[in-house]
């Protein structure tokens, strides 16, 4: 993305979102005019203020963005909303060097195998949780809940001698496993909300109608709560997509994450800022296209699908 | 919903059970295990009960960091939940700006911890950052690597860009699942906009913001990444919050036997308000 593009998409969104909340003030019935100046004032009020909230939000990434674009030497010559010298060679460097860019793909590998996992061992669980009582399933819940509570500081340790003592550190799936500490947990909380949505008649009906359990639950059920799956499935990219304590404590070479490879920016000859801007830049990316998937549900999905 | 009382779902559960136990029960058998025993090498070692945990207890260092902690988590929290409410009074509710809205607002949530720190790193610095910049401008000297004001500054600044967005998000659908309905008769009502929010949506949003204020607490007590990117706890200790000061004993330092007992002590002030949290919402949904 380049900059000026970046600007105009900004300004447009300003425009469709004033265009959004026009719509949604505009009354059907003739009403009192001064009710109609107060609800256009606040309808203009709530534009400002959203603008204003977003170039704030967006200001610290934007200016990542641009000094990604900048040679070390502009970058510490002073300050500029533009890169003068528009330049690609920190992309450059990271995209023709395989021990930078195999950061991304050792993240993404265990990022889909934990987002794989979750989900398969979540989703009979939620359901039996959602639909059934059984011999301590309070307590089987509240404990799933504290685990997704536990520092991972306090794991640190037992975590590396764990995964050591059974041959798997410095592999894909040690870091997929433990992310699944929180990401497990969280599915299940998320699944059962949606579940919990879905009346219960509509399994009774299709067990009268001689479905199994099995061929139910996959043809019925599942496209059911097809968009609660979805929602799942970006939070759990995300909470393991954003983690670096455990995933870099886990790996050494061959898995190690992007998040600890950039600290290699750091040198004797001091830091390299436009490398470490354009690695920041390129982790931000996979969120941004994931998210577009989930844009409609994201907020049911951080409300624990408990709305 | 009525539930069915049935023991088989305990085999829809047992996955679940098996790979969590995996990665929490393991791990924190030996954390105990660390906690009670004085470990020199794996083959010396010596069980001293509850040595460690009193040697915690008193830690003057651990003190300044769970208060530390403490005035962190209720700092981000004043200003992080106000100002989600109002950000998500404002997101536009229809249309392809409601959609372009919601995407904006949630990305700091996908970027990675560490990038967070860089991101304030190099927007906090005078010299290369423009809100560093700005504050100098201002004809203020600022340096969060040495004033310890500044770097808790940048350190709630950093959070509250983070994380408002969550706030915002949950109360956004909060929000949205109150039926027009509502606001039809609060029209005819000639209600105000104030009233509208106290009587129609604020007890709307009393579930989401449990939800929210809660995972905040947690979430914040649990901070590790960002300011160790940004300020590596100082200067001096003044942002060493409770997991840094914690890996620093455990990694930094090998002393593993006081640090399993802090570990236990932190996973327990946790566990408590987690239980709040569950008894709390299992109590609202009852209520529904």
């Amino acid at each position: 993305m380049s900059t000026s593009s970046s600007i105009t998409s900004q300004r447009s969104s300003e425009e469709t979102i004033a265009e959004g909340s026009y719509s949604s003030q505009a009354p059907q019935a003739p009403v009192v005019s001064l009710a109609e100046r107060k609800a256009r004032n606040a309808m203009w009020r709530g534009r400002i203020g959203m603008t204003v909230y977003l170039i704030l939000l967006l200001m610290p990434i934007y200016w990542l963005l641009n000094m990604s674009f900048k040679t070390n030497t502009e970058i510490l010559s002073g300050l500029s909303f533009f890169p003068e010298n528009f330049t690609l060679e920190n992309y450059a460097k990271i995209f023709g060097d395989p021990t930078w860019y195999m950061g991304y793909v050792n993240s993404i590998i265990y990022v889909s195998m934990n987002m794989v996992i979750s989900l398969l061992v979540a989703l009979p669980a939620a359901y039996a949780f959602s639909r059934y009582k059984f011999v301590g399933d309070k307590h089987m819940f509240f404990w799933l809940l504290s685990n997704r509570m536990a520092p991972p500081a306090v794991f640190l340790l037992p975590f590396f001698q764990l995964y050591s003592s059974v041959g798997l550190f410095d592999t894909h799936i040690a870091v997929a496993l433990a992310h699944c500490l929180f990401n497990v947990p969280l599915a299940v909380w998320i699944l059962e909300g949606f579940m919990s949505g879905v009346p219960r008649e509509i399994d009774e009906t299709a067990y009268i109608d001689g479905y199994s359990f099995p061929k139910f639950f996959v043809k019925i059920f599942l496209p059911l709560i097809r968009s609660g799956i979805g929602v799942t499935a970006f939070f759990c990219f995300m909470f393991s997509w954003v983690e670096l304590l455990l995933a870099r404590t886990l790996t050494s070479v061959d898995a190690k994450p992007i998040g600890a490879i950039m600290t290699r920016t750091v040198s004797a000859s001091g830091m390299d800022w436009g490398l470490l801007a354009a690695a920041g830049v390129l982790t931000i990316v996979p969120g941004i296209l994931v998210i577009y998937f989930v844009r409609n549900h994201v907020a049911k999905g951080f409300a624990l699908g408990r709305v | 919903m009525t539930k069915v009382e049935n023991n088989k779902a305990w085999w829809l559960v047992l996955p679940v059970f098996l790979i969590v136990a995996f990665s929490a029960i393991i791990p924190l058998m030996t954390v105990v295990n660390y906690s009670v025993q004085d470990i020199f090498d794996p083959y010396t070692r010596y069980f001293v009960g509850t040595e460690w945990f009193k040697q915690v207890m008193l830690d003057e260092r651990l003190h300044d960091a769970l208060i530390r902690q403490f005035i962190f988590s209720f700092t981000i929290l004043a200003i992080e939940i106000p100002l989600g409410i109002m950000v998500a009074l404002m997101m536009p509710t229809k249309g392809k700006g409601a959609s372009l809205a919601l995407i904006l607002v949630a990305i700091p949530l996908l970027i990675p911890w560490n990038v967070v720190g860089t991101i304030w790193q190099i927007f906090g610095r005078a010299d290369i950052g423009l809100f560093g910049a700005m504050m100098a401008e201002l004809g203020i000297n600022y340096n969060y690597a040495s004033e310890p004001m500044h770097a808790w500054l940048t350190v709630v600044l950093m959070d509250v860009w983070h994380w408002t967005p969550l706030v915002a998000l949950l109360c956004y659908s909060g929000l949205r699942a109150i039926p027009e309905v509502y606001y039809q008769a609060a029209r005819i009502d000639k209600a105000s906009r104030w009233a509208v929010f106290r009587y129609i949506q604020l007890p709307k949003l009393t579930n989401v913001l449990i939800i929210g204020v809660l995972l905040r607490f947690m979430d914040s007590f649990m901070i590790y990444t960002e300011p160790f990117v940004l300020t590596g706890g100082g200067p001096g200790t003044s942002t060493t919050f409770l997991s840094q000061s914690l890996v620093q004993q455990a990694i930094g330092q090998f002393d593993l036997g006081p640090a399993a007992a802090f570990s236990l002590v932190y996973f327990l002030i946790i566990l408590l308000v987690c239980w709040v949290f569950y008894t709390t919402i299992m109590h609202m949904q009852k209520d529904k």
